[in-house]
């Protein structure tokens, strides 16, 4: 890629390389492109459950999984798709989950983003929130018996904390002083019921204190802003300086899922976030600060597109797991029970 | 030989394990510089160090799901509920998160939950429960409740070397009344999944586990004595997966069964045997199934409410003679 710095720009901004914001770029692009692609599979039917869009988080997701290192492990929620296209999950997984197709990572049995692999750092989650940070704590215990200069990070929402899980994780893991980052992305809503509704306090951030961890919060539609926030909170339990919990500022502009047409919000308010768009605003950040031309971003907008198309042609026409593998892997070891008499009846 | 308790043979096999394999750690609530309620890690902070017998606040939920957290990255946690009845308290952690684990998403879960649990103790609703029920319908987790010190030993070190959740019933009234001799130097693993005919018999079987083996036995011995009925007595030891072998070879032989546990009748394990025996070999019984457990309701403190609650001795002879005499 040809340079458009000018002379005298910074060579690195927010720490980061012109090739790593360039990336940041992608990421979001892909996260974006990737769910408007299920929109249209999710339309024809193909998508078998429910579609969860991240629209307007893409940034929160992105920024904070890009602070982490190789070796780091995350576990993302519903709409943290960016986070986990950032360590390394890919399209065509991500879209074999929401088809439910046999190659997909869980062979049929889990839904959309509800996957994982600790090998590439991520840990998926499941449907009940709040119980991946009492997991996360037990990850990052065993980094540190086992001397591993390794963090965990865990997505929460301001509806995943007011669960009984989350306030039993982040406390045993403050105790613990354990290398965890706890990112609360605060998108206004947990399903249809605003956060007022939720919590009592006016910053989700307040909460810290209670739980004599650091409290740090920033612009969530900010990828850079994210990115340094997140960084810094994870060199500091890196160097054994314990939990932090991030507040990330967003707004969910999608109902829960496809099928919820947010009547609980107003035009006003979703006209209102959609000027702060993340993608835009990094675009116009890269372009005017001479850090990407046009021409580099459309380059970047094509080659998302042709990752799409390719993994959609890969699995759309893929069967789907044969019925009796369900039966499989529930226990390392099948028990020896022949229970099902009434399937030996016609043989 | 060494005569030890049921505790403390547990206690041996924990420790075993974890001087044998420096994956094994504990964690739990006072289990650390205190040793737990009923001290079954006494000593074991200082013999094994802070990091591996780890004091946790009052928090059901992050014990579990931290366990899970560390089984999958390669760890053998052991987690002790202080009593089995506040395992509860992670109900959906362990029955959402943890069983479901291997099955969804391919994740490594070798944990092993352990605690005090059972009755005839005056320990009232919350401190004598007997959850097995509970956990029996969720595929993805084992179930071990032992009877003897043997199999308290021996049943510990094979749930913690087991690859799946166990979770480990250890019986209180136990703790430190039966004593058994076990070798020294002689390694004691108990297989999960098999049952094991305590006594033999022809008559009638009792299939039963933890503490009732003991009024079980007393039972046969009174049975024997007074009506000249021989007794076939059946530890099942692993409640989940069931020994459908050995519950089917004892129906088979004695054609006559009575299932006892101590955990109330509505919805109780001895439930799930009936129907298995009746799928399984419904044309080799001679009498109905029956049950001898704990009546319906929580348990009461009060030594002459728990003892009407509780299945005694004399509730099984009597059964016993019914189902004999059908």
């Amino acid at each position: 890629m040809t340079s458009t710095l000018e002379p005298g720009t910074p060579a690195l901004h927010a720490g980061l390389s012109q090739a790593q914001l360039h990336e940041l770029y992608y990421f979001m692009r892909l996260t974006r492109s990737i769910e408007e692609k299920l929109v249209n599979l999710y339309r024809q039917t193909k998508v078998i459950g429910g579609l969860f869009r991240s629209l307007g988080q893409e940034a929160d997701a992105v920024g904070s999984a890009y602070a982490l290192d190789k070796g780091d492990i995350l576990s993302p929620l519903i709409r943290n798709l960016g986070s986990m296209l950032v360590k390394g999950a890919t399209p065509v997984e991500v879209l074999r989950q929401y088809m439910a197709k046999a190659e997909s990572p869980t062979r049929g049995r889990e839904l959309n983003i509800h996957f994982n692999d600790l090998e590439r750092g991520f840990l998926g989650q499941i449907s009940h929130l709040g119980d991946m940070v009492a997991v996360m704590a037990g990850v990052t215990l065993s980094f540190r018996m086992r001397r591993e200069a390794r963090v965990g990070l865990v997505y929460v929402g301001d509806g995943a904390m007011s669960t009984g899980a989350f306030h039993e994780g982040i406390n045993f893991a403050a105790v613990q002083r354990l290398p965890l980052v706890i990112v609360a992305e605060n998108n206004g809503y947990a399903y249809s019921t605003p956060m007022h509704k939720q919590t009592a306090v006016a910053e989700l951030v307040e909460k810290a204190a209670g739980y004599g961890v650091r409290g740090a919060q920033a612009d969530g539609n900010d990828v850079l802003a994210v990115y340094e926030v997140t960084k810094e909170a994870v060199e500091r339990a890196r160097a054994g300086g314990g939990v932090t919990l991030i507040e990330l500022m967003t707004y969910r502009r999608k109902g829960h899922a496809e099928h919820d047409n947010q009547s609980y919000v107003t035009k006003e308010e979703l006209e209102a976030w959609a000027a702060k768009d993340p993608l835009d605003r990094y675009a116009r950040h890269l372009t005017e600060g001479g850090r990407a031309t046009a021409a580099e971003l459309a380059a970047i907008d094509a080659r998302v597109t042709a990752e799409i198309d390719t993994a959609v042609a890969l699995c759309e026409n893929e069967p789907l797991p044969e019925p009796a593998t369900a039966l499989d892997g529930v226990l390392a070891e099948p028990p020896k029970a022949e229970l099902e008499w009434y399937r030996r009846l016609d043989g | 030989m060494a005569e030890v308790t049921y505790l403390e043979a547990l206690r041996d096999g924990l420790a075993e394990e974890m001087a044998r394999d420096e994956r094994v750690f504990i964690l739990g609530e006072d289990v650390g510089a205190y040793g737990g309620a009923f001290k079954v890690t006494e000593g074991f902070q200082k013999r094994f160090g802070e990091e591996r017998v780890i004091d946790t606040p009052i928090s059901e939920v992050a014990i579990v799901g931290a366990a899970a957290g560390a089984a999958h990255m390669g760890l053998r946690p052991v987690c002790e509920m202080q009593f089995i009845d506040f395992l509860s308290c992670a109900y959906s952690i362990l029955t959402n998160y943890v069983a479901t684990a291997r099955y969804r998403a391919g994740l490594k879960t070798p944990m092993v939950i352990r605690g005090p649990s059972g009755g005839y103790v005056r320990g009232g609703p919350f401190h004598s429960q007997n959850p097995e029920a509970a956990y029996l319908h969720t595929p993805g987790l084992k179930m071990v409740a032992p009877a003897t010190a043997r199999d308290a030993k021996g049943l510990i070190k094979a749930a913690i070397r087991d690859e799946d959740p166990v979770l480990y019933f250890e019986h209180k009234y136990l703790y430190r009344r039966i004593k058994e001799d076990l070798p020294d130097g002689e390694e004691i693993l108990t297989p999960i999944g098999q049952a094991k005919v305590v006594r033999e018999g022809k008559d009638l079987s009792i299939i039963t586990w933890s503490a009732m083996l003991w009024k079980s036995l007393e039972a046969a011995e009174q049975l024997e004595k007074t009506d000249g009925l021989s007794v076939e007595v059946v530890d099942l030891r692993t409640l989940l997966p069931l020994d459908d072998a050995a519950i089917v070879a004892t129906v088979k032989k004695t054609n006559r069964v009575l299932i006892a546990h101590e955990d109330t009748r509505t919805g109780g394990v001895a439930g799930e045997i009936t129907a298995r025996i009746n799928e399984l070999c419904f044309e080799w019984l001679d009498a109905p199934v029956k049950r001898v457990c704990a009546h319906d309701v929580p348990l009461p403190y009060a030594p002459t409410l728990e003892d009407f609650v509780l299945p005694q001795t004399d509730d099984l002879v009597r059964a016993a003679r019914w189902v004999a005499a059908y």
